[in-house]
């Protein structure tokens, strides 16, 4: 036996090694090292993780991990494909006539009253360990009943010692629909789903008739018409006529599970006051389950103990088994233990502990843009030599987002059908240089569009089929924007002539609402008011916060804008209701902020939206498309294209800009990272020793003219 | 001094108000309940209704400071300034746009303001005062002059300089601290070392310059030569004399600051990822947060008077010729 004092020494040594031999700049726990753990950061603290509520992409990263929907986006195919996952299989809709009589899967959307959703779920999924499912040996709820006086020594979740777990049943999924309408959340979606789900508007009437009694009526014992408990594993919704993208918003968090035991259990007195809410704790069935919960610091998702066997996918786009992205085909999910996000507000220690080994992946601010990327001769973008040499990769891909630059068609001189307003916004369209904007300020990360609709999206083409004639020409294989003298054609042909108004003699002066102040906004600023002043427009900047800006946009006061938009899901429909007259954000309140409302584009989106993808469907989209092209309310702007950047450890990373539940597919090796973090991070000890040095040797001399001082003689 | 302080404290209620009034008044002249309704909810698919309701369920649908449809002290009360203001003079910071309880968050996030505030404004305090009294000490020759230009020279330099500089250097370049980040208990520490250093040497040059004047003031007085007369070295009569007849024009400046170490570092928390006050403030802004934002005015306000009170007793500390009345 090693007796005690020897045992000490070597502890006491063997620590002092792995401190000598830690990185001095690692800011994670020695004890970490080598360990299966992503480490990532995050901007800004999320505002809820409530999946009810939950809408920013910032919040994604952490609900989406925890909380199933009944489906989700397959990690690796394209174009985007729906697979279930926690339900059997994605359903098709049952349609209904008026008097609830089954109508054939191709029945005319006319005679569609109803269209029903049947999910069966299946069996044997259970919930993350969590304090709501805990339970007494007589099988009551163990935390039931809790007060402010039980919360004396509990700051957080973690204080409930006693955790418990159940199997998912299908009620959770009708439970967490009637929190939709629930007055007291505040959910996005309501306006939306109320228009659609059977009943969920009386049912908020209801809610909030009971609420003059109760402050939080039980919702269990309000039944919603629209959706139905078929057994305990099958559950039905109904929705009003037919909305095909029904099933995409099936696949969000919005409608993912939420057991009424953990809405209770922080529904108790004096929760709140601890700030122990559903907003900021997740109950869920996902991959992950959130352990450490500080906003203001660090989140931290760990492996969840009772996920269900979900394996990686075995099959892919064509490039994906090149690529090793089948490597780990069939192996159960997660295939990380544990994912730390820290709060990382600054973009330069973001990049630095980046470089540093200490976090997995990374975006590209523009300050790193030139030390991270290059463009190869032939016009391709890859990562720097550098960056090679560390074996970081790059990926980029398209987002399924648009900004644009819009016209309020409310306006009298810019909008509005006619002739002369159409040849303006097309000249100006053309006058826009989206191509230099997107090489100035954002490093070649985008693509000019030519109409709504980003690629990737039913709908959008690729070469001169997309190409939008009104302002590119297909020259040599490629489209090219117009030169700028037709686009002074077309000005003059408005009326404008040389950027002056025919009518009264008067130079044509503009206006471009913006909400942008910054000194880098300023640069761009300056820039659009160079391509107006091609056209020899006055361009007069009228700059404001965004709370006005909004203001602005609601009340149809803007002339000229630049605004974006991302996909909630994969279908054109999401972007082509941006240009849906009913749709208008003045009056209506709606995502149309150009106010464009041209009938035959109405009707044309009226068809289109309730077809599933077929060459039919993509004749109306090519018809509308031609429409919106010609009357430019928008001049289209650019889809910006995401670059992502990773480590050399880091496997299985595809972009998927559906999925927001993709952490559970990536694979680390720790081992290479701790070689590299090592090599990287060697501590430069003689700078210490040279400040010492300069130290001893300011002193010497001031003690000498000290001592000099005080033997001096006085005068 | 009892009743000095009593008086003052009583002093301290208008100035709240008047302070309440006019962040109520500022924030509400560039923020609408609606705005702040729609920052909180988002910018897409955001209904009326939704917008209404989340004012009704905060309280902000009712008029700002006067309500014309009441009629008595209703008129006043049923207001969003009095219904918001009033608690916070039994520090009762309520709810934060976000549901969180504000007690709650500032009282966790005081700690790490201060493991960041008081080492470096001691270590700050103690580095200037020997500073200074280094010039003060050879005074005339080129240490001084070069001091003192270093000095200024340092004092001109915007704190960014210092916080990129100084993790480029120690992080980037030596590998010798982490970069930013934060930690629970002693695991802080490493994380502490890099913003106390910038902390530090960004204050050097404002810090010494000053003191170094006081300094100058005091060391050509008599009471200076006679101690040299008596006998005293330099260093004595330098911090036994001359300090602590220095100390009330510096206790004029630091004590009033103390009680404001709590409330962090705006710039410095944000670079450094630290959970403080500083960084709470900033967000609050940011997300138009009324609540957090009055709390941390009305907090700060708070701190100030009780600086100014502690300045003035500190005064009969080091002076016992100055008496509270």
């Amino acid at each position: 036996m090693v007796p005690f004092y020897k045992a000490l020494i070597i502890s006491v040594l063997t620590g002092m090694v792995s401190v000598v031999q830690a990185q001095w700049n690692n800011p994670y726990p020695v004890a970490s090292a080598g360990k299966n753990i992503m480490y990532s950061f995050f901007r800004e603290r999320p505002k809820t993780l409530d999946p009810a509520r939950s809408y920013s992409s910032n919040e994604y990263v952490f609900v989406a991990q925890i909380y199933e929907p009944p489906f989700q986006y397959n990690y690796l195919k394209r174009p985007y494909e729906l697979e279930p996952l926690t339900a059997v299989s994605v359903p098709r809709p049952v349609y209904l006539d008026k008097q609830n009589r089954q109508l054939p899967a191709n029945a005319d959307k006319e005679k569609i009253a109803y269209s029903v959703y049947r999910v069966r779920l299946k069996k044997g999924i259970q919930y993350q360990p969590h304090p709501a499912f805990a339970k007494n040996d007589d099988g009551t709820l163990y935390y039931d009943g809790i007060n402010e006086n039980t919360l004396d020594n509990i700051d957080d979740i973690a204080g409930f010692k006693k955790r418990g777990s159940r199997e998912l049943i299908a009620s959770d999924y009708i439970y967490q629909i009637k929190r939709l309408a629930n007055p007291s959340l505040h959910s996005p979606i309501y306006g939306l789903m109320s228009q659609y789900i059977v009943g969920l508007k009386d049912f908020r009437t209801r809610l909030l008739n009971a609420k003059k009694i109760t402050d939080k009526p039980d919702l269990e014992k309000f039944s919603l018409s629209g959706v139905k408990l078929i057994d305990r594993y099958t559950y039905e919704i109904k929705i009003k006529g037919k909305y095909p993208q029904f099933i995409f918003w099936m696949a969000m968090p919005f409608f993912a599970p939420m057991p009424p035991e953990a809405d209770k259990f922080f529904s108790q007195p004096g929760m709140k006051e601890k700030n122990i809410t559903l907003d900021w704790y997740a109950v869920g069935t996902g991959a992950y389950m959130l352990t450490v919960n500080d906003p203001n610091r660090k989140m931290v998702l760990a492996r969840n103990p009772n996920y269900h066997e979900e394996s990686y996918p075995a099959q892919g786009e064509k490039n994906d088994q090149q690529a090793g992205l089948l490597k780990d085909a069939g192996k159960l999910l997660p295939l990380i233990d544990r994912i730390e996000f820290s709060l990382e507000k600054e973009s330069i220690p973001n990049w630095n502990k980046f470089m540093q080994g200490y976090y997995d992946l990374s975006g590209i601010s523009a300050e790193a843009f030139d030390q991270a990327v290059q463009f190869s001769s032939g016009g391709d973008t890859e990562v720097t030599d550098d960056m090679k040499d560390r074996g970081i990769k790059l990926s980029t891909s398209v987002a399924t987002s648009v900004y644009y630059f819009g016209f309020n068609m409310l306006d009298p001189v810019v909008g509005g059908t006619s002739e002369r307003a159409r040849k303006l916004r097309q000249a100006i369209s053309i006058a826009i240089d989206f191509e230099e904007f997107i090489s100035i300020f954002r490093n070649g990360r985008g693509l000019a569009a030519q109409g709504p609709i980003p690629p990737g999206i039913f709908g959008a083409a690729d070469g001169q089929k997309g190409l939008n004639k009104y302002v590119y020409d297909w020259v040599n294989g490629k489209n090219k924007r117009k030169n700028i003298l037709a686009a002074k054609k077309l000005l003059a042909e408005a009326g404008y002539p040389d950027g002056v108004d025919k009518k009264n003699g008067k130079k044509l002066l503009l206006h471009y609402d913006t909400s942008g102040t910054s000194p880098e906004e300023k640069s761009k600023l300056d820039w659009i008011r160079k391509q107006f002043r091609k056209l020899n427009i006055e361009l007069v900047i009228r700059s404001t916060d965004y709370n006005r800006f909004q203001e602005k946009m609601r009340k149809g006061t803007a002339q000229m804008y630049m605004w974006g938009w991302n996909a909630d899901y994969p279908d054109p429909e999401n972007f082509l209701f941006l240009l849906y007259g009913p749709n208008k954000k003045v009056g209506l309140n709606g995502e149309n902020a150009s106010n464009y409302d041209n009938p035959a584009f109405n009707r044309l989106f009226e068809k289109m939206k309730d077809i599933e993808n077929s060459p039919q469907r993509l004749s109306l989209i090519n018809r509308m498309l031609e429409i919106l092209r010609r009357d430019a309310p928008w001049s289209w702007g650019f889809f910006p294209k995401d670059f992502t950047l990773q480590h050399a450890w880091v496997k299985n990373k595809k972009s998927n800009l559906m999925a927001n539940n993709t952490l559970k597919y990536l694979r680390l090796d720790p081992v290479l990272r701790e070689i590299k973090r090592e090599e990287w991070n060697q501590p430069v000890v003689w700078p210490i020793l040279v400040f010492i040095l300069l130290l001893i040797a300011s002193i010497i001399p001031a003690v000498l003219v000290y001592r000099k001082h005080e033997r001096q003689a006085a005068l | 001094m009892i009743a000095y302080i009593i008086r003052r404290l009583l002093y301290a209620i208008p100035i709240l108000i008047g302070i309440n009034l006019l962040t109520f008044t500022l924030f509400f002249m560039v923020n609408s309940p609606d705005d702040m309704a729609r920052v909180h909810l988002g910018v897409k698919r955001v209904t009326t209704e939704a917008i209404e309701a989340w004012k009704t369920d905060r309280g902000y649908d009712k008029p700002l400071l006067y309500n014309y449809k009441e009629s008595g002290i209703k008129s006043f009360s049923n207001t969003i300034f009095f219904q918001h203001t009033v608690r916070l003079f039994v520090l009762d910071f309520g709810r934060a746009d976000d549901g969180r309880d504000i007690g709650r968050d500032i009282r966790q996030r005081m700690w790490p303001s201060l493991a960041i505030a008081v080492p470096t404004f001691i270590v700050g305090i103690l580095l200037n005062i020997t500073f200074a009294m280094l010039l003060a000490f050879f005074r005339g020759t080129y240490v001084d002059v070069w001091g003192v230009v270093l000095s200024v020279a340092m004092m001109s330099i915007s704190i960014m300089f210092y916080i990129i500089l100084g993790q480029l250097i120690m992080s980037k370049l030596w590998h010798l601290l982490p970069i930013s980040g934060y930690d629970s208990g002693l695991r802080a520490l490493k994380f502490l070392i890099l913003p106390v250093i910038i902390g530090v040497v960004s204050g050097i040059g404002a810090g010494s310059r000053l003191y170094r004047t006081f300094y100058l003031e005091e060391i050509n007085k008599d009471y200076v030569r006679t101690a040299r007369a008596k006998g005293l070295s330099s260093l004595q009569v330098l911090f036994k004399h001359v300090l602590r007849n220095a100390m009330v024009p510096i206790l004029t400046g630091v004590v009033a600051i103390i009680p404001l170490l709590f409330m962090g570092s705006l710039v410095m928390e944000s670079f450094f990822g630290i959970p403080g006050l500083g960084s709470y403030t900033i967000d609050a802004i940011n997300q138009q947060d009324f609540a957090i934002v009055r709390a941390m005015v009305f907090l700060g306000s708070i701190l100030y008077i009780f600086g100014l009170v502690l300045t003035d007793i500190s005064y009969t500390l080091v002076d016992p010729r100055v008496r509270l009345e």
